[in-house]
């Protein structure tokens, strides 16, 4: 062949719009957010959900609620490290702790396969007692449902958790530090919910990406990838000279410390699916600003590294349960750091960043080696349901 | 970490940019073959570090780029079949074919795996005897010698449930495709440091001489990179044009004389369609002898249509290296990886998706989704 002109420079047609679920849409990446705007928003949409947080704050009679709601789905349900029912407790607690909330109160719905094994049924519940008990949350109502073998994945669960936001200084202060455009839009669109229910927005909440300001440092809680790594490692039969074990763990005494501690937070975010990348990206984008990272400072255990590196994959993008992203002022970087280091949960917290203007809406990193990349967000899958 | 984190040392990577800096008199383009190379190149910013006089082009050495779209719609095709369990490594599965791809095969009902190794579907065609159980055996030289283990056990255990959908290609043909084509852009060569793992170097010499044509076989970590392009650089300026390696921690000049064994026994050459270059002679493997009977394209006739193709993807220049990826109009705008109207923005070795996930987008704005597009 050879000659160019015999070259057949060809490509398929464009494949139609996506007319059905696939995997992806659950990834927590770019096509999960498309079907959260296109089919969820559209359906449901209201201020406090096009926050677009971990959890929504509202008030009732004067106290401030979070309220959050997540499902999971984890394949194998045992998991070094875990298990589904360790997952379903501290990924709601995490979730209102994000919101910067004292996690007070679950539900779980379970959905059952017809032929679970009682004795594995047992054991998660068995760990979810435990994990709430350790979190001082308490399991205060739910719902058992069974369907066909074959219908399901032997246990699914649904947790539901609210908390308190309670009054720390440094919230208030937040509070009127946030009170950016983005608040301000958002508590004039306000709808009355109910008689004392009311939602305050960002003005209140104020923990958010709406909060977050140039020149804001950025810290990870701890390592990045176990629980991604420890789910693969199972799931394709890997063996490590040393086990990895998930990470998941309730985040809320080091969110709790850094309050208390008057640690001005501009935003939290747990780290799952998606991992590291996916959640900066949303920020980034939310705030319309740039997080600049480096790859050197971004803490990565060696035997997740070798993982990642067998497998193709990058650990930004593999999902954590007991990791989060922390957003404050510069001048309380090292005040912040040190109080999270105090804490067992993130005792490894590293700073990993910064907030700079522009270019806005992006995320880049500077490579080991000095050059520059945008970090994207994550397209497709990565892992197939891992939480 | 051992034999990681040593070649990504940015003060080791710094002096190889001085000295690539200090040798480089006028301008050369480069093209590194293989799409992990690539894939490295952008992720780790190397193109930053290196002068303005050297130009970095992305070859074809993506196994899914260049799998033909009518092979696409053949193993979907396959994995719709109810007796079939349709197994291939991840990337494969989000290849457009010419009306669908296999994630789209598996969101209807298929039952498509994606598995790390050929040897893990041929133990799920022992576990599913009711079951044909069909590896998409696609890659360049580096996949063939498993992908022939595979096919030589299966015959060894008496296993007939299973068998290859075979897309192998060779590196050796490509490069001289391109080299002779008269739109041929390429000045030197970093070969693909895990082919000639397997392979060796001896095939380059007599193309290097052909071609005038210096040919650096190198590795994937950032420092084998700018080392390989230090390399060329050095035979350009001096006026050489020789075959060097500088993967030696991986690559003998013979290459794994046992792996080839393998290969030979089960494969033979054969001419191969690549998409976006069309047939090229003598480049690819298929089945052989005895191994025939492994032949997923003979077991399951295919009646598809011949595929429909769209003029606005233009990944034949890309993998040519006569474009870049920021230089198709569609690009990031109609064809984004959720998307793509051509492999290269599949892959994660794909030239196109390795532009869109690390920001190589110069002007070209993509369409974002979610928050920011509000």
């Amino acid at each position: 062949m050879a000659d160019a002109k015999t070259f057949n420079l060809s490509c398929p047609v464009p494949r139609v719009a996506d007319d059905r679920i696939v995997l992806a849409h659950g990834g927590g990446g770019r096509l999960t957010h498309q079907l959260i705007e296109k089919i969820f928003i559209p359906a449901f949409g209201n201020p406090m959900l096009e926050q677009r947080h971990d959890g929504a704050v509202v008030t009732v009679n004067g106290s401030r609620l979070a309220f959050t709601t997540d499902s999971f789905v984890v394949r194998p349900l045992i998991f070094p490290g875990g298990n589904i029912g360790d997952l379903a407790i501290n990924g709601t607690v995490n979730d209102l702790a994000m919101c910067g909330a004292r996690p007070l109160y679950l539900s779980a719905g379970f959905i059952l396969e017809e032929g679970l094994e009682m004795e594995t049924l047992r054991t998660v519940v068995n760990s979810m007692q435990q994990a709430a008990a350790n979190a001082s949350v308490k399991l205060v109502t739910g719902d058992t449902k069974v369907v066909d073998k074959g219908k399901g994945d032997g246990i699914f669960i649904n947790t539901s958790g609210i908390g308190v936001i309670e009054e720390f200084p440094c919230l208030a202060k937040s509070a009127r530090h946030g009170a950016s455009p983005v608040g301000e839009a958002t508590e004039n669109g306000m709808p009355h919910v109910s008689p004392g229910l009311r939602d305050v927005g960002t003005t209140a909440a104020c923990i958010g990406p709406a909060s977050v300001q140039p020149g804001d440092a950025v810290f990870v809680s701890g390592d990045l990838g176990r629980h991604g790594i420890a789910i693969l490692s199972v799931r394709e039969g890997l063996e490590f000279e040393s086990p990895i074990l998930s990470d998941c763990a309730n985040v809320w005494p080091s969110v709790e410390a850094l309050l208390k501690a008057g640690i001005e937070i501009h935003c939290l975010r747990d780290l799952t699916r998606g991992g590291l990348a996916t959640t900066l990206n949303e920020i980034a984008n939310d705030r319309n600003v740039c997080i600049k990272l480096e790859e050197s400072l971004i803490p990565v255990n060696e035997t997740v590294q070798g993982a990642c590196e067998i497998l193709g994959l990058d650990p930004l993008y593999v999902a954590n349960e007991g990791r989060f992203a922390v957003f404050v002022p510069a001048a309380q970087s090292d005040a912040a750091l040190e109080v999270m280091k105090k804490v067992e949960v993130s005792e490894a917290a590293v700073r990993v960043g910064k907030v700079e203007e522009s270019p806005a809406r992006t995320v880049v990193l500077q490579s080991r080696i000095g050059g520059n990349r945008v970090v994207d967000m994550l397209s497709g899958e990565q892992l197939p349901r891992i939480c | 970490m051992k034999f990681v984190s040593e070649y990504r040392d940015p003060k080791a990577a710094e002096q190889l940019a001085a000295a690539i800096r200090k040798k480089v008199t006028r301008p050369w383009t480069i093209m590194e073959i293989c799409g992990g190379q690539t894939h490295t190149i952008v992720k780790s910013g190397l193109e930053d570090l290196l002068p303005k006089e050297i130009t970095l082009v992305h070859g074809p050495g993506c196994p899914v780029c260049v799998t033909p779209i009518e092979l696409i719609d053949k193993a979907v095709a396959i994995a719709k079949r109810p007796d079939a369990i349709f197994c291939s490594f991840g990337d494969m599965l989000r290849v457009p074919g010419s009306s669908k791809s296999l994630f789209d095969a598996k969101a209807e009902g298929a039952d498509v795996r994606i598995v790390y190794s050929p040897l893990d579907a041929l133990k799920l065609a022992k576990q599913n005897p009711e079951k044909q159980v069909v590896f998409f055996a696609v890659g360049f030289e580096t996949t063939a010698p498993a992908n022939a283990m595979a096919a030589w056990q299966a015959d060894h255990d008496g296993i007939n449930n299973f068998s290859l959908l075979v897309s192998h290609v060779l590196v050796p043909p490509a490069m001289e495709a391109l080299l002779s084509s008269q739109n041929c852009v390429v000045q030197g060569f970093l070969a693909a440091g895990h082919v000639c793992t397997i392979m060796g170097f001896e095939e380059y010499f007599p193309i290097a001489e052909k071609y005038k044509v210096p040919i650096v076989v190198t590795g994937f970590e950032p420092l084998d990179l700018l080392e390989g392009i230090y390399m060329v650089v050095s035979q350009l300026e001096d006026g050489r044009h020789q075959v060097e390696n500088q993967y030696v921690r991986a690559v003998k000049r013979e290459g794994n004389r046992p792996a080839q064994q393998t290969i030979a026994e089960v494969f033979e050459i054969s001419p191969r369609q690549w998409r976006g270059l069309g047939e090229i002679p003598a480049s690819g493997f298929q089945l052989k002898g005895r191994f025939q009977k492994y032949d997923a394209n003979r077991r399951f006739p295919f009646d598809g249509v011949p595929a429909q193709e769209s003029p606005d993807c233009i990944s034949g220049l890309i993998l040519q290296g006569l474009k870049k990826p920021h230089e198709c109009a569609a690009f990031g705008v109609k064809c984004t990886p959720e998307n793509p109207l051509g492999a290269p923005m599949v892959s994660s070795e794909g030239a196109c998706a390795a532009y869109y996930h690390y920001g190589r987008r110069q002007n070209v704005q993509p369409e974002l989704s979610g928050p920011a597009s509000r």
